[in-house]
């Protein structure tokens, strides 16, 4: 006797737990919890870099310990320190390596908007040459406040219309 | 420092164009161009100054001739004794001196810096390039003339200047930390270099001029 399958939806049993859920939400949840940074250390900032990353702020927290330095291997580039005109070309170029999805954070004043460097040589604010996603202030920003706007910037990844952005590239 | 202000005195014995120079620290005598070199290394051969410690490059203004002059800082690492030597140069329009570098290595970066700077050219320097602003920018930021804000160019780059459309500017200055609306702030003492702690608890801070004429 041929006995048919009277399930008509997922047997738990075999398949195991399963989650619905929209496309966008889950490639923001991937997204915005392994964000890998680029450390773009330019100036006293990098230091207070490094102490987010150290184990008393501890960045790991929100997935996004994995410093990579190499532009290819990560999401956001954290621009921390003066950029002057010199540099600025570089911070472009190594922006451009990045694979995208990407985004900028521009921690502290002078990467913000030139700072203190009101001078022929600085570049008045990063978002001159790259868009910025989420800017930083303070001189330098206190570590807690660079994990403030990565938790703002894992909001506004969240919004993203991912699955769409996607389709049309 | 007895030693030393024999070499400074030996330097204007031996070249009858040295000069005394007024110095509120160490021994500084000017000399002439074309006497350079041979008053350096006569300093480094027969007095040990042996470390070249700075070149720095002055500008006095447009108009002041000689406009640019360079500055040595010499140090005796084995009598511990330093000495200034100052040459004018005497073309104000393309200054130009000979270059140190075959007496210390170490002039070589600043030279290449006083030359970014101030547009001062070493004769018989290997390397004379820009070290700070980036090769090609048309202008010299420490001469007298150029503005602290800068003057509007193109970026280093062309591609990225294509790509962002991003200029070199002129920073605004109003607000800024060099820029004080007058009147408002007492300039002196807003100046770093009027709070002068140079006493600690080993050494008393100095009395006030009392008498003021």
């Amino acid at each position: 006797m041929v006995t048919s399958n009277s399930e008509l939806a997922y047997d738990s049993k075999i398949e195991g737990e399963v989650v619905v859920s929209r496309v966008d939400s889950i490639i923001n949840w991937i997204r915005s919890n392994s964000m890998w940074p680029m450390p773009m250390g330019l100036a006293c900032c990098a230091i207070e870099l490094m102490g987010v990353a150290a184990s008393r702020f501890d960045i790991a927290r929100f997935g996004a310990e994995v410093m990579r330095f190499s532009p290819r291997q990560s999401d956001c580039m954290i621009v921390s320190g003066t950029v002057t005109y010199k540099m600025a070309p570089h911070v472009r170029r190594i922006y451009d390596q990045m694979a995208a999805p990407k985004w900028v954070i521009a921690m502290g004043a002078c990467a913000s908007s030139g700072g203190m460097y009101r001078s022929y040589a600085t570049l008045q604010g990063v978002d001159r040459i790259v868009p910025v996603d989420v800017y930083i202030s303070g001189c330098p920003p206190r570590p807690e406040a660079v994990l403030d706007a990565l938790i703002k910037l894992q909001a506004k990844v969240k919004k993203e219309r991912s699955s769409k952005n996607l389709l049309s590239a | 420092m007895p030693v030393v202000i024999d070499a400074a005195t030996a330097l204007k014995g031996k070249f009858s164009l040295a000069t005394d120079r007024p110095s509120l620290d160490c021994p500084a005598v000017n000399v002439p161009a074309k006497d350079l070199i041979a008053a350096l290394t006569y300093l480094r051969d027969e007095f040990a100054f042996d470390m070249l410690v700075d070149v720095a490059g002055v500008d006095w203004a447009e108009g002041v001739s000689p406009r640019f002059a360079v500055v040595y800082h010499v140090f005796s690492t084995t009598r511990h004794v330093y000495l200034r030597v100052v040459a004018a140069c005497a073309n104000d329009a393309a200054p130009t001196l000979p270059s140190a570098v075959s007496l210390w290595p170490g002039a070589n970066w600043h030279e290449r810096e006083c030359y970014d700077m101030f547009g001062i050219t070493f004769a018989g320097h290997p390397d004379l390039r820009r070290i700070l602003m980036w090769d090609g920018y048309p202008y010299f930021p420490l001469r007298k003339e150029f503005p602290l804000a800068g003057i509007e160019t193109v970026l280093p780059d062309a591609e990225v200047a294509a790509e962002t459309q991003a200029k070199v500017i002129a920073a605004p200055m109003v607000g800024g930390p060099f820029v004080a609306t007058s009147g408002e702030i007492n300039l002196t003492e807003a100046e770093p270099r009027a709070k002068d702690e140079a006493w600690s608890e080993r050494r008393a801070k100095p009395e006030e001029p009392k008498s003021q004429p």
